[in-house]
């Protein structure tokens, strides 16, 4: 058995400007991919926006440099994710078909193995 | 007799490489070890055939040999072993269809995983199916030794720590997974028919590859449609290679190829292949492919050319598979049938297609046209166009001899 991160990728805008019709569908999606993936799923959480990142650095000396927003400022965030643990890469990308970001226009989703 | 089993020994290796490759790599799990394991057979053969002979089927020996040099290697190293990431073999998991059962389909659908590069499917599948070495991939895609070292190795790394699974895919999912290695097989194909840059127009050494790679996907899965339609195609363009040269390393145009040197034998088994896949319902882009090399290969001369069979057929090809290069295929059909006027109008459309806006057949195509118009001056333009967007010597060579032709008028 092998664990993989599925992050999601998306426009902030774009998930924000869903209507509740919409939202509920997505809600739904999310919970017949949880139901499909049981135990395999390990853990997964929808994040607060990037722009409520707070992001460490050093500083170039000894100390840290505190910066209010996300690592990279990109038009498409990190939006959630799930960590997943199955048999191998096909399986990994079955499961994450089924996610709604896959099928969106503006999102996606990124599977990276876990170490190990 | 030395001579005699080098050649054999390199026949072996040619005809055998994939399948003892695969069988050793299902028991190691772990593609470098596969690798050396195999060349150490091959090795051994070099140094045993001249005692023993060769065996009666040199496959199933080299086979013999890698594996066992393999459970040595595993049985030594297991400690560290291990501690690798390891290939993913197929244990409980809904077995292959029937027949499917080939240790050289789960090698080859495994380079060829979607999760995988373009370029990165390609180089494995050359490496690891074919054989060839890491300096024949990299010249054949004229990069330097060890930049395909590194795609290679990266390609590998990615198969083993992303767990891309060694097996057959599922039944519902083989028709798109086919198709994705049917691509691989193809490009291999074309970019050895007319290398996109570089001094020779063909490579054979890519050509015979992808031969090799359809031939062996056909028998190993007979009944499928698109892989019967892509082998009759490359058969059929195959046996044409002969004449596309002059004595003198000019590129010859259909009209001047000699016909009499076609190859009869690729001919007929690619016919026979095409009346397969045709057959079956709905026919493959490939098939259709094939339908419009077989015209060509029919016609005993070039005035005998079945235009307008040609032109449907890259209409019905169209519809399964629209693209601006049919689409141009087509233009140029049409100008053999109705004329070069009607060709140029039907190329019309595709100038301003930005996929081609950097295809330098779409300039030569175009240049052919207004010559045969008499138009020399818009001609001698459209030549200058397409040489400044083609990097193949004896392509360049004949457009550069055509261009003096209609600046002399």
């Amino acid at each position: 058995m092998a664990k993989y991160l599925i992050l999601i990728y998306g426009d902030e805008r774009q998930w924000d400007a869903m209507t509740p019709e919409q939202q509920t569908v997505h809600r739904g999606a999310h919970a017949t991919f949880q139901a499909a993936a049981g135990s395999r799923v390990l853990g997964g959480y929808e994040l607060e926006h990037a722009s409520m990142a707070t992001t460490l650095r050093t500083d170039g000396a000894d100390g840290v440099t505190t910066t209010d927003g996300p690592f990279l400022e990109t038009k498409e965030a990190v939006g959630g994710y799930y960590l997943i643990e199955v048999k191998d890469l096909d399986e990994a990308l079955e499961l994450a078909a089924m996610l709604p970001e896959v099928h969106a226009g503006h999102s996606g989703v990124e599977i990276r193995p876990i170490v190990g | 007799m030395t001579t005699d089993i080098t050649g054999v020994v390199a026949e072996a290796h040619r005809a055998e490489w994939a399948r003892v490759f695969a069988a050793t790599a299902q028991l190691t799990r772990d593609l470098d070890l596969a690798e050396e394991c195999a060349q150490d057979a091959y090795a051994q053969a070099l140094l045993t055939w001249p005692q023993t002979g060769i065996p009666e089927r040199p496959g199933a020996w080299l086979t013999t040999i890698a594996r066992n040099r393999a459970r040595d290697v595993l049985r030594r190293e297991s400690n560290f072993r291990r501690a690798m990431p390891m290939l993913v073999s197929d244990e409980a998991v809904p077995g292959p269809e029937d027949g499917l059962d080939d240790d050289r389909l789960r090698l080859i659908f495994t380079c060829c995983h979607p999760a995988l590069g373009r370029d990165a499917q390609v180089a494995l599948t050359l490496r690891l199916v074919c054989g060839l070495s890491t300096a024949e991939v990299a010249r054949a895609y004229l990069v330097q030794e060890p930049t395909m070292a590194a795609r290679i190795t990266r390609a590998k790394k990615k198969i083993a720590t992303a767990r891309i699974p060694y097996r057959v895919p599922a039944p519902d999912q083989l028709a798109e997974r086919v198709s994705a290695v049917l691509e691989v097989v193809h490009l291999i194909f074309t970019t050895g028919h007319a290398a996109p840059v570089g001094a020779h127009l063909v490579r054979r050494d890519l050509t015979e590859s992808a031969i090799r790679l359809a031939r062996m996907l056909h028998l190993l899965m007979p009944t499928d449609g698109e892989i019967t339609g892509l082998l009759a195609l490359l058969l059929l363009i195959e046996a044409r290679a002969e004449t596309r040269l002059s004595g003198s390393g000019r590129l010859l145009l259909l009209s001047e190829q000699d016909r009499s040197r076609w190859d009869t034998q690729l001919i007929g088994e690619g016919t026979a292949l095409l009346t397969d896949a045709l057959r079956r319902q709905p026919p493959t882009r490939y098939a259709v492919e094939a339908a419009i090399a077989a015209v060509h290969v029919e016609a005993r001369t070039w005035e005998e050319t079945d235009w307008s069979e040609i032109v449907a057929l890259y209409g019905v090809l169209l519809r399964l598979w629209p693209s601006p290069v049919v689409e141009l295929n087509r233009a140029v059909a049409i100008g053999f049938r109705d004329g070069a006027a009607a060709g140029l109008d039907a190329l019309a459309p595709l100038l301003a297609d930005p996929a081609l806006a950097t295809y330098g057949y779409l300039s030569a195509v175009r240049a052919d046209l207004l010559r045969r118009l008499g138009r020399w001056a818009e001609a001698a333009g459209a030549y200058e166009e397409a040489l400044a967007l083609n990097d193949n010597e004896v392509e360049r060579a004949f457009l550069t001899e055509r261009l003096r032709e209609v600046r002399a008028r």
